[in-house]
């Protein structure tokens, strides 16, 4: 079975990377062999819609399920619809998190874990809010 | 003439600017203001105009028609949005993504997307005395302004002087309401922060080939900074209000500066001839 793992780097023993649409890496890898691919994740530098662009990219791939720390709305929805259950809240490398959904124990998360857009703060492409007026500065997007 | 007001950092003036203007120049042929900001439209607070219509603003938004998409995602790879998504056999349409360039239904080889349209804003047309009036305002909860400002700035009339209102910041939608004008006045004021914000959008206005001077608000304390950059960059400063409670007060009572403190409408009387004189060498050059 495939399954596709966001990871900070293209190994299997690289952290897992807690954000699916920004994340670093996507590993496609295939649970009885643990032979994989690694792919640079091109929807890093999106400037909206990461999530559905990694999304549409993991199913491409064949996936049969993915294994993240979190999934917003968007890429929620693109995975449903291709019909490929996400598991959210996972941690430690990318190998540990595979075995432990090996043994059963990740659950398929029912529904988007976190708000659109969540992979953008304190990370790379931030900066969606600022303040208004006043002391703070103007708007900034 | 299209005099657009602009700043940078937020909270600088820009409306103060630009409805005072307005006004004193009322009596000197057609005028009209347009509030750009359509996010956070504020004018109307000093202007109290009378509003006469109200349009929606709609963008064109993807229809697929199931029973002709045959699923080959080439509508999703020419989306730079990522608005557009195909997986297995449903085509999702993310609507508060799309820009309503119209890609994704030029590229279907299957001719399965119609477009329709979807409500994003409203604009408004309506008085202020003889002043003409329009400001646009961005649906609660929509990220795209740059749909409804093209929107008010549609309803600009050639044979006035027309003074746009922009947003803070130094983005798009700031771009949007530059874009076009034949001189940008950019507000500031004499601090760190509003010559690092004045900056950015001194290099907007030149990248977009927009001539531009500066009037400095709340002149007195802070720094030298400002001018030192302006003299540097042979950028014009325009005008200096000073910081005065008195001003702060009657803004604070929703009173423009030209109604509260009539002597100012000379002065900004003036600020208007040396811009439309810029203006016209700005053309030339």
């Amino acid at each position: 079975m495939k399954i596709a793992v966001s990871a900070t780097a293209p190994h299997l023993d690289a952290a897992l990377d807690p954000r699916l649409g920004r994340c670093q890496y996507f590993l496609i890898v295939d649970t009885e062999s643990m032979e994989f691919e690694a792919i640079e994740n091109p929807a890093i530098t999106a400037p909206g819609g990461a999530g559905i662009q990694a999304a549409q990219l993991i199913a491409e791939k064949g996936a049969e399920a993915v294994i993240t720390g979190g999934c917003g709305p968007n890429a929620y929805q693109v995975l449903s619809a291709a019909g490929i259950p996400v598991f959210v809240g996972a941690s430690g490398s990318a190998r540990e998190a595979i075995e432990s959904y090996k043994r059963g124990e990740l659950q398929p998360t029912p529904q988007a874990s976190t708000g659109p857009g969540a992979g953008m703060r304190g990370g790379m492409g931030g900066g969606m809010g600022g303040g208004r007026g006043g002391m703070g500065g103007g708007r900034r997007r | 003439m299209i005099l657009s007001v602009a700043s940078g950092k937020g909270g600088t003036g820009k409306t103060l600017v630009a409805t005072s203007l307005a006004l004193s120049l009322q009596g000197q042929g057609a005028v009209q203001l347009l509030d750009c900001d359509v996010e956070e439209p504020n004018a109307h607070i000093l202007l109290r105009p009378q509003i006469d219509s109200s349009r929606p603003v709609t963008v064109p938004v993807p229809a697929v028609d199931n029973e002709k998409c045959t699923y080959c995602g080439l509508c999703s790879e020419a989306c730079a949005y990522n608005a557009i998504a195909v997986a297995g056999r449903t085509v999702l349409v993310f609507r508060e993504l799309c820009h309503g360039c119209g890609a994704c239904s030029y590229v279907c080889p299957a001719g399965a997307i119609s477009e329709e349209p979807r409500q994003v804003g409203v604009v408004e047309r309506g008085r202020v005395g003889t002043m003409r009036f329009a400001q646009g305002r961005l649906n609660v909860g929509e990220a795209m302004a740059g749909p409804v400002i093209r929107a008010v700035k549609r309803l600009a009339d050639p044979a006035a002087t027309v003074i746009s209102d922009a947003p803070p910041g130094t983005s798009c939608p700031v771009v949007e309401t530059i874009r076009g004008s034949d001189f940008c006045l950019l507000v500031t004021e004499p601090t760190p922060f509003g010559l690092s914000d004045l900056t950015i959008a001194v290099e907007v206005s030149r990248e977009i080939n927009v001539p531009c001077g500066v009037v400095i608000n709340r002149d007195g304390p802070g720094d030298e900074s400002v001018e030192r950059y302006c003299a540097q960059e042979a950028i014009p400063v325009l005008m200096r209000i000073p910081f005065d409670r008195r001003i702060a007060e009657a803004y604070c009572r929703g009173e423009t500066l030209a109604a509260a403190m009539p002597s100012w409408q000379q002065a900004f009387r003036e600020l208007f001839d040396r811009v439309r004189g810029l203006a016209a060498v700005g053309s030339v050059s």
